[in-house]
């Protein structure tokens, strides 16, 4: 690429042999032009143990894990007198009125809780520190030595955070389930439309709600990665990506801006409770999903753009 | 370069792969072996050359978000041409006794945002009635007057209707079932119910969908449910159709594609000058002839102020489970019979106007005795003296309130003496000094004019 890379290539020294194996062919160039496809997977399973084995992350995941143990004391002690949770008017976190009679409720209410906030700033952090953290701690350039190209490296990376997302929500749902099981009953659960459905295909609704609720942060994660592209310090990247974060739920509250409203990340992420409707409700569970996939294309594409292109100098 | 060879090889793990230095990045070896200036000059212009890829992601997203509702909208249904007396018949014969679907209504009259207003008088009304439940049809589905719904309908028969309101990880549903009538608010997980004869009372938001009842519609309207909180579009439709005589105009106005169905569009207009209401238009399901789209537009031009149509339709018969309630453990359930007697007993006692009286003056309903309508059709207008001392700036001590009060609307005078008029996009009200009150659909200056002939 440019001088710098050029610089530091030449200083590395092992990139040498790529010249005579060039885009012209020489003695065995298949093999190094295409590694094969386990090779992304390994990549993807040593970024995985990394990310997984940091305490950093550990700790976010202690600190969702809390949030449902939270709610499902604070329910127990407030209605230890009979009196229901959330007073009459239905304040309070969605569904917290329904906890006491069905301890499954604790599931849908710990996911409507930490998504606003815990959920897409555990996302954040993660994301924004992915490319960014390796050029602070000085290890990107190692990681482009190996052959595994920017482009992949940064897919592993996006797939990574994606993963991320995954196990974020369902140890949520987890820590929820486990708790509503230990301080309330379980039984048949109430759609919100008032009909009933039994608790085998209520668990599965619960698993399908934490599998949107995963799928709703894919669009936080680009945009993390993205930023994270943008700089050479990992908390200036997570700070960037939660702040705006923050600034895009606080434009999402503004009735002035309700024209640009269903165009934030944010605006469909509640949606997950029309799956508790009976029939489901999909149209902005759809154009929730929707919203993320194009988030993701374009700030992955983004991402990409300034990734390839860009002089790595740590 | 051992100690990054080590480095590396650390990082992932010694992995025997990690032998061959070569990468498939092309960006990194499309450049060896440029002079390092021409290098620069290519690298800057393939570097802007993948910008182009997040532009056009944007560019296409932004294309398919904006074109597709058109093209979607576009292309008007060819159908049989129908006068509108043929149209008006066919919404008569129509007899849709199963549907389901989903409705959305979109109200826009004008008013100051009431969300935080109304949920205060919501709290005072039922700290007023005792033992009142936020599970009670009447006070959830005035909040339909405001703002964009989503509801949504099933119907199977006469005997079985269910009517969902859509919330924020919410929802309100109204289920008629044989002679129960359950409504569940999953906010707050309360259940209000009412058997046999108020049954037939409570389901006035459903009666709408029944089709073939043709009485269905003024009983179902003359129980809890507030006047002038249409909620399906037949019902709207046969609203506008009573006001249809020699004041208006009733024209088809080509056809339409609403909820995937084609239908015909019935254009009605007042003749009359004076009336705020500039048109309405109900979509007709060609097949089927139920209404399926209703929308009023004022004459001062602008938004609907009333847009409620299908946005998904199914004549086929919703399963039977749609219907069962039973309420949920824990549940706090209120019985009809068990609210203030006296308050049920104004309910069901006290009906609401009659339709003569309602289409006199819509904004009057509910009105005080010794109300009485001036003019006839569009242009009528509500007349009743409210015994007091009217809103003068000096008939009360309050000064705040009056303050506030006063500029919510606006000064006129005239022959009848001073008032003040309160506007809406669509009603407007005056309230004169000496205490009568004029109220319709109609003009500030056709009140005025009202109000000095009434002298």
């Amino acid at each position: 690429m440019s001088s710098a890379e050029t610089g530091s290539t030449g200083t590395v020294g092992p990139v040498g042999p790529v010249g005579p194996v060039g885009p012209t062919g020489g003695v065995h160039p298949a093999p190094a032009r295409t590694p094969s496809p386990w090779w992304s997977l390994g990549l993807l399973r040593s970024e995985l143990v990394t990310t997984f084995r940091r305490w950093r992350t550990l700790a976010l995941l202690g600190v969702l894990a809390a949030v449902p143990v939270l709610v499902g004391v604070a329910v127990k002690i407030e209605t230890g007198d009979g009196s229901s949770a959330g007073g009459a008017g239905g304040e309070g976190p969605a569904f917290i009125a329904q906890i006491t009679n069905n301890g499954l409720f604790l599931v849908f209410t710990a996911l409507a809780a930490t998504l606003p906030f815990f959920l897409p700033m555990a996302i954040g952090v993660i994301a924004g520190d992915a490319i960014a953290g390796e050029a602070n701690a000085g290890t990107l350039r190692y990681l482009l030595v190996a052959p595994a190209g920017r482009a992949r490296l940064l897919l592993v990376k996006y797939a990574t955070t994606a993963v991320f997302c995954l196990v974020a929500t369902l140890v949520v749902a987890a820590s929820a389930l486990a708790v509503g099981a230990l301080l309330f009953p379980l039984g048949d659960v109430t759609t919100i439309s008032g009909t009933r459905i039994g608790l085998a295909e209520g668990l599965g609704r619960a698993l399908l709600i934490a599998l949107v609720v995963a799928a709703s942060l894919l669009g936080v994660a680009a945009l993390g990665l993205f930023v994270s592209t943008m700089t050479n310090s990992g908390i200036a990247a997570m700070a960037t990506t939660v702040g705006l974060l923050i600034t895009v739920q606080i434009l999402d509250q503004l009735p002035q801006l309700d024209a640009l409203q269903p165009y934030f990340f944010s605006h469909y992420w509640l949606s997950f409770a029309d799956l508790l409707r009976d029939p489901v409700h999909w149209d902005d569970l759809l154009r929730n999903l929707g919203l993320q996939v194009v988030y993701a294309a374009v700030f992955g594409s983004a991402a990409w753009a300034r990734f390839t292109s860009r002089d790595v100098t740590a | 370069m051992t100690q990054c060879e080590d480095l590396a090889a650390a990082y992932y793990g010694g992995k025997a792969h990690m032998a061959p230095f070569k990468s498939d990045d092309s960006a990194t070896t499309g450049e060896t072996g440029r002079t390092a200036e021409a290098g620069n000059v290519r690298g800057g212009r393939r570097r802007a050359a993948r910008y182009v890829v997040p532009v056009t992601v944007v560019g296409v997203a932004a294309a398919t978000i904006g074109l597709v509702p058109a093209f979607a909208g576009s292309g008007d249904p060819d159908l049989p041409e129908v006068t509108a007396q043929e149209l008006i018949e066919k919404i008569a014969a129509s007899d849709v006794q199963q549907l389901s679907g989903t409705v959305k209504i979109s109200t826009d009259l004008g008013l100051p945002d009431l969300g935080g207003l109304e949920s205060s008088l919501g709290a005072g009304g039922r700290a007023g009635s005792e033992g009142g439940s936020t599970a009670d049809p009447s006070a959830r589905l005035t909040e339909l007057v405001t703002g964009t719904h989503t509801v949504r309908v099933a119907a199977d028969g006469a005997g079985k209707q269910k009517l969902s309101l859509l919330d924020e990880a919410a929802e309100y549903s109204v289920i008629h079932n044989g002679d129960d009538v359950w409504a569940y608010d999953s906010g707050s997980n309360e259940v209000y119910h009412a058997t046999g004869a108020a049954a037939g009372t409570t389901t006035g938001g459903d009666s709408g969908t029944e089709g073939g009842t043709d009485d269905g519609v003024p009983h179902g309207k003359s129980g809890s449910v507030p006047e002038d909180v249409p909620t399906t579009p037949r019902e709207l439709a046969e609203e506008a159709l009573k006001a249809a005589d020699d004041t208006t105009s009733v024209s088809v106005d080509g056809t339409a594609q609403v909820a995937g169905r084609d239908a015909y569009k019935l254009l009605i207009e007042p003749k009359q000058a004076g009336s705020t209401v500039g048109a309405i238009s109900v979509a007709v399901d060609a097949e089927t002839g139920l209404p399926l789209k209703f929308t009023l537009t004022p004459a001062s031009g602008g938004a609907a102020v009333v847009d409620a149509g299908f946005t998904k339709v199914d004549f086929s018969a919703p399963s039977a489970a749609t219907f069962d309630f039973t309420p949920p453990k824990g549940a706090k359930v209120t019985e009809a019979e068990d609210i203030a007697p006296e308050g049920a007993g104004a309910r069901d006692s006290g009906q609401l106007p009659k339709p003569d009286q309602r289409q006199g003056g819509k904004s009057a309903a509910g009105g005080p005795e010794g109300m009485k309508v001036i003019g006839e059709g569009w242009s009528s207008v509500a007349a009743f003296d409210t015994g007091g001392e009217g809103l003068s700036e000096k008939s009360s001590g309050n000064g705040d309130l009056d303050g506030i009060v006063n500029s919510l609307g606006d000064e006129v005078s005239g022959e009848f003496g001073s008032g003040t008029v309160f506007s809406t996009r669509l009603v407007n009200v005056l309230v004169t000094d000496d205490g009568k009150a004029y109220a319709g659909a109609v003009t500030k200056d056709a009140l005025v004019k009202v109000a000095n002939e009434d002298r």
